[in-house]
């Protein structure tokens, strides 16, 4: 599902060159839920910004789905991110004047799904993260868990090929994290590639996989027995 | 095409009503700029234009197939000279005119003093005075602008040209300021400037001229070349004053909507900068650059004919309530319409400023990357 080769990304802050990502070989197949783990600063969510297109890589190769990703301008990026990838992010970034319903519908808007049907499938993605009956609710009037699930319908609705959260539960206690994880595993279930950003312990084993990054290089690359989140719920 | 389908497809309006609707200070804030621009605009040249139509309804005890023609400066080189020359029309033109074209049943050159610019004539009666504006006059202007002479008056006459008598005819409010009100006006003497003038008769006064007011005095045109020694140069400017007016008014209300405008374009320019993150998640989440830009110049675009809309129907119910408290009053104000070329002209300037404006935050709200978007708190 996604390959890349020798990913190589740097920072120039002021006179000084920062390299956050210093060659990455990393394969990821179809239905796999891989937990990326790293101290700050050890480049883990520089990999998934570029992952999910939202940064560019200064070499290296990226193949997403067998489709080569290089040579993006603004509009490529923002077309291959609306076909192939959903985004969870540690702040939610829920749009805060549209309802749950409508921030799920969003990504269809921009697929030129037909209101009637983005409606339709928002409610259903809503219904699977247990919030269908809040489908009105601004995400003001939802607690964190409640928009992190928003969220991840919001993820979800466009169908994407790979989900990727960057530290999902970074903003939530350790009960609503074990809520979000065991939502988490269920669509991995399903068969979808999920990717998670974490530094929590915890949160990284209740994936399949685990990726230790340090100082832009991946140090550890295991299976792990996945450890069911519903057990703590 | 894609761009034709876009802005037509129900979607894009729904997206654009969304963000319209649910930050509805901002949309107030920003409507309001523009609504004062274009009822100020509306107003300004509906009154003008009432006050021109004013001016013509007054104008109807003159001649319809009659015409004013005064002198002023060249616009284009003619025979060498250069432009920008002073033309002033002489007494023998009329006559040239006379001669050559037939067609002209009467003509009547005019002078005056203190109808507009100069100073109006200081006149005296006794120990009552005033100062009045002093028409020089052929007896055929009777015949182009009808001339009301009071009973056991007259108009200016042959024989005054010919003699150039110092006699005149006097305004009803003239009368009232110089005579006592059991005083009979005619064959008294009046100084005007100077020299005594007998009164032969009191006018009634009708609107001729835009200028023209009931203290006005008439006197024979030959008397007033005597008297003032400027006779060959006759109107300068006559009208032109309700143009000008008009003219004023589409300058002052077109700047105004342009200041509305940049009100509008800098409120969205805030709004950009507060709207980072709620942009940069759309463009997570597959937005094209095109789209966000587009988003932003149509709310623009849709602020500003909202605004223009409202301001058009305020600043008509101004216009009519204007009407209504001027009707039984004796000022030139008539029919104060807006013209409605006028009306989508401002149209189309605020669409067109609508557009530019708002493709400076537009263009602020791509040029930065998602990911920093997204970074924003």
């Amino acid at each position: 599902m996604i390959e890349i080769k020798d990913l190589h990304k740097s920072y120039k802050m002021g006179s000084n060159v920062l390299h956050v990502l210093k060659g990455i070989d990393f394969t990821v197949e179809e239905g796999e839920l891989v937990a990326i783990m790293g101290s700050s600063g050890s480049g883990k969510s520089t990999l998934l910004n570029i992952l999910g297109m939202l940064d560019v890589a200064d070499s290296g190769e990226y193949t997403l789905d067998g489709v080569p990703i290089k040579n993006l301008n603004e509009t490529k990026a923002a077309n291959y991110r609306n076909k192939f990838l959903g985004f969870v992010f540690q702040s939610f970034n829920l749009i805060n004047y549209k309802s749950a319903m409508e921030n799920v519908a969003l990504p269809l808007y921009y697929q030129r799904v037909p209101r009637k049907e983005r409606q339709e499938r928002a409610l259903k993605y809503l219904e699977q993260v247990g919030l269908k009956e809040w489908a009105t609710h601004l995400p003001s009037e939802l607690s964190g868990g409640q928009n992190q699930r928003v969220a991840i319908a919001r993820a979800m609705a466009s169908e994407p090929k790979v989900l990727l959260a960057d530290e999902p539960t970074g903003a939530l206690d350790s009960t609503t994290s074990y809520e979000v994880m065991d939502l988490i595993q269920k669509i991995n279930d399903q068969g979808n590639t999920i990717l998670v950003v974490t530094h929590e312990d915890d949160i990284a084993h209740m994936c399949k996989r685990i990726v230790y990054l340090k100082d832009g290089v991946i140090v550890e690359d295991k299976k792990v027995k996945q450890v069911r989140a519903s057990e703590y719920v | 095409m894609n761009s034709i389908r876009f802005l037509f497809d129900k979607n894009t309006w729904q997206e654009i009503f969304g963000s319209i609707g649910k930050n509805k200070t901002r949309t107030i804030i920003t409507v309001i700029g523009v609504l004062w621009g274009i009822f100020i605009y509306i107003a300004l040249a509906g009154a003008a234009k009432g006050m021109d139509n004013g001016f013509e309804k007054n104008f109807e005890t003159v001649a319809k197939n009659s015409i004013w023609a005064w002198s002023q400066s060249t616009s284009i080189p003619y025979a060498g000279f250069k432009t920008g020359r002073t033309l002033r029309i002489k007494v023998k033109d009329a006559e040239v005119l006379k001669n050559r074209i037939p067609e002209i049943q009467y003509i009547a050159p005019v002078n005056t003093k203190g109808a507009f610019g100069g100073a109006s004539a200081l006149t005296v009666r006794g120990i009552k005075s005033n100062s009045y504006a002093v028409y020089g006059y052929f007896p055929e202007i009777a015949k182009i602008a009808t001339q009301k002479i009071y009973d056991n008056g007259r108009f200016i006459n042959d024989e005054d040209i010919a003699q150039a008598r110092k006699v005149c005819v006097i305004g009803e409010r003239t009368q009232q300021e110089l005579f006592d009100e059991d005083e009979d006006p005619i064959g008294a003497y009046i100084r005007v400037e100077n020299i005594y003038f007998q009164v032969v008769g009191v006018h009634k006064f009708t609107q001729t001229t835009p200028f023209g007011t009931d203290g006005d005095i008439f006197i024979p045109f030959t008397t007033f070349k005597k008297l003032y020694n400027t006779g060959d140069e006759i109107f300068n400017k006559i009208m032109g004053f309700a143009d000008g007016i008009t003219f004023l008014s589409l300058i002052v209300g077109v700047a105004t909507i342009l200041a509305g405008v940049i009100g509008i374009g800098n409120i969205l320019l805030i709004s950009v900068k507060e709207r980072t993150k709620e942009l940069g998640i759309r463009r997570a989440l597959g937005a094209t650059p095109r789209e966000v830009r587009s988003l932003i110049i149509l709310e623009s675009v849709f602020l500003t004919m909202i605004a223009g809309i409202v301001g058009i129907i305020l600043g008509a119910g101004v216009l009519s309530i204007i009407n209504n408290l001027t009707k039984d009053i004796n000022f030139p104000y008539t029919n104060p319409t807006v013209p409605i070329p006028f009306v989508l002209g401002a149209l189309a300037i605020m669409i067109i400023l609508g557009t530019l404006i708002g493709s400076i935050p537009a263009q602020r709200a791509v040029s930065i990357k998602p990911i920093d978007a997204l970074r924003e708190e």
